[in-house]
């Protein structure tokens, strides 16, 4: 008796907040819910480009190492380094899903600074011969590269501001109740760190020591 | 007048991107609804509240709802991009397609490159700007560069076809930085040819009004080079001005939305705010309203669509088409 009297208002009180959640339901999609896959896809994005602009510079190499050696055959050394950097540079890959180890992207990172290196290295060369200077070929090259180091840098750049905002989604206010709640699996991503020997001052040395690369 | 505060959010962290998955969304918030009720009721009660608000609303009152809808949303754009503005406190303003703020452009030359410029957008809908600036305090030109170009989203948004020459005197450097959209046309290696022997030069020499000149006329040259592609560029983007897409849903929008809901608040509303003045003909407002048989005199409120299309259509200057760079180009030094 208790019981059906009690249930009836129950249903009739209740039906209001039924029909509230039915309106609000789809609405709180909006109250953030999107915020933590959103930034997680957009820093997985500008990964992709990193990885995109790295691979065209790849590319690039293997015609530089030809021209370079029509012209500088006896430098091989300089340009075995910058073979041997760019294989050992394509085997590691950081797919989207290694992302949140810093370790992998801290060996990618290592691969790709000894790429580097190895290219600065034999374009300082380059400078020694002037008829591979003025080889139209070689020109376009080097415009090419110079442009494909500068994208990486701006893919670098807007990786680490992607990684930032979604780092920043897991730790911060509104975010992290769905972080918490909802998305548990869900880990910082590893951003890129400047290189211990960038950190440090250059040495300016006059002459006092031999060319470099020379 | 599903405008709580609540779904501003959704606005804003999803720039462009694909809405991920809506369904999970409100299964997420079907289960996550516990921690979160604090929230939902406050939300609730907005959402309750309006309907009978909207229903007791005279006609007259109604468009100043909407007035104040359209504020809102202005404001909102403003809050949307204060951020933006605030971090690019540094940056030169976009004043016109030539930014002298570096003064080494006479004005002969700066009136005869911004005519051409125009003239070049109207082809192709390109944006070419040239900004000079007295120095890049001690940052790099390139980051620089990339930084001016993405805060004037040079270059139509779908297209990115912007270029941004970029110069500053102090540093003796200069860069040509391409828009992801173009790119393939304007290559690093014409940018750093462009660079090398008509800038280059003409710098050493002092003549910068002669440099640009010419570095513009042979950008030009380059992106002339591929006629189809451009033609097609400019047909692409014919009703550039201001997101003319939006605008025109927002006057077909309103005008159906007038149609459909007017005529229900003509057979509605005079009943119950009216003056009953003979079997079913209601006086209100001054009008004579018969929701029985057609009624003739709903000529007055067709003329309430024409406010909106005067609003969006105001942007006299020159401003940015919305595109972007990824640090294409090639920079220089003399």
């Amino acid at each position: 008796m208790f019981a059906e009297r009690l249930s009836l208002p129950c249903a009739i009180r209740n039906f209001p907040a039924l029909l509230m959640m039915a309106f609000v339901l789809p609405l709180l999609a909006g109250c953030g819910y999107n915020t933590i896959p959103t930034a997680e896809e957009n820093a997985r994005a500008a990964w992709s480009e990193v990885l995109n602009q790295y691979q065209r510079r790849a590319d690039l190499i293997p015609n530089l190492v030809e021209t370079v050696k029509g012209y500088a055959s006896h430098e091989k050394d300089t340009l075995n380094a910058v073979v041997e950097a760019r294989a050992k540079a394509t085997q590691i890959t950081v797919t989207p899903d290694t992302l949140k180890d810093p370790e992998a992207l801290k060996k990618f990172q290592d691969a790709q600074a000894g790429l580097t290196g190895a290219l600065s290295r034999l374009i300082a060369v380059s400078e020694n011969y002037p008829d591979l200077k003025a080889n139209q070929n070689f020109l376009a090259l080097q415009a090419q590269l110079e442009g494909t180091e500068n994208r990486i840098a701006v893919a670098r750049r807007d990786y680490i501001q992607a990684v930032r905002d979604y780092n920043l989604t897991l730790r911060t206010f509104p975010s992290v109740l769905w972080a918490t709640f909802w998305f548990r699996g869900n880990e910082p991503f590893a951003n890129f760190t400047v290189e211990e020997d960038k950190m440090q001052v250059p040495k300016v040395d006059f002459g006092t020591s031999t060319k470099q690369g020379g | 007048m599903r405008t709580p505060p609540c779904v501003l959010p959704d606005i804003s962290p999803s720039r462009g991107e694909p809405d991920i998955s809506p369904s999970r969304g409100e299964i997420g918030c079907a289960v996550d609804g516990a921690p979160l009720a604090a929230m939902e009721i406050g939300e609730g009660q907005g959402v309750v509240q309006s309907p009978p608000k909207r229903g007791k609303c005279p006609a007259g009152q109604r468009g100043a709802r909407g007035n104040a809808c359209i504020g809102g949303l202005v404001g909102f754009l403003c809050f949307l991009f204060l951020p933006l503005a605030a971090f690019a406190a540094d940056l030169p303003a976009l004043t016109g397609r030539v930014v002298d703020n570096a003064g080494i452009i006479d004005a002969g030359t700066r009136a005869a490159l911004t005519q051409k410029l125009a003239d070049f957008e109207k082809n192709g809908s390109d944006q070419i700007v040239i900004a000079t600036i007295p120095s890049l305090g001690g940052e790099e030109i390139e980051p620089y560069a990339n930084r001016l170009f993405r805060f004037w989203k040079l270059g139509q948004a779908k297209e990115n076809n912007g270029v941004l020459l970029l110069v500053a005197p102090n540093d003796r450097k200069m860069r040509i930085e391409v828009g992801y959209g173009l790119e393939g046309t304007l290559t690093d290696l014409h940018t750093k040819l462009i660079i090398e022997n008509d800038m280059v030069p003409a710098f050493r020499a002092g003549d910068f009004s002669g440099g640009i000149t010419k570095a513009v006329d042979d950008m030009i040259m380059v992106l002339e080079g591929n006629p189809e592609e451009l033609e097609a560029r400019g047909k692409r983007n014919e009703q550039a001005p201001v997101n003319s897409d939006e605008l025109f849903f927002a006057v077909f929008i309103t005008i159906w939305a007038l149609i459909f809901f007017g005529s229900i608040a003509l057979t509605v509303l005079p009943p119950i705010f009216g003056q009953k003045i003979g079997p079913g003909r209601y006086r209100w407002l001054g009008m004579t309203f018969e929701p029985g048989r057609r009624s003739s005199s709903s000529g007055g409120w067709s003329s309430g669509g024409g406010g909106w299309s005067s609003g969006g259509g105001g942007g006299g200057g020159f401003s940015g088409g919305g595109g972007s760079s990824g640090g294409g180009g090639s920079s220089g030094s003399w």
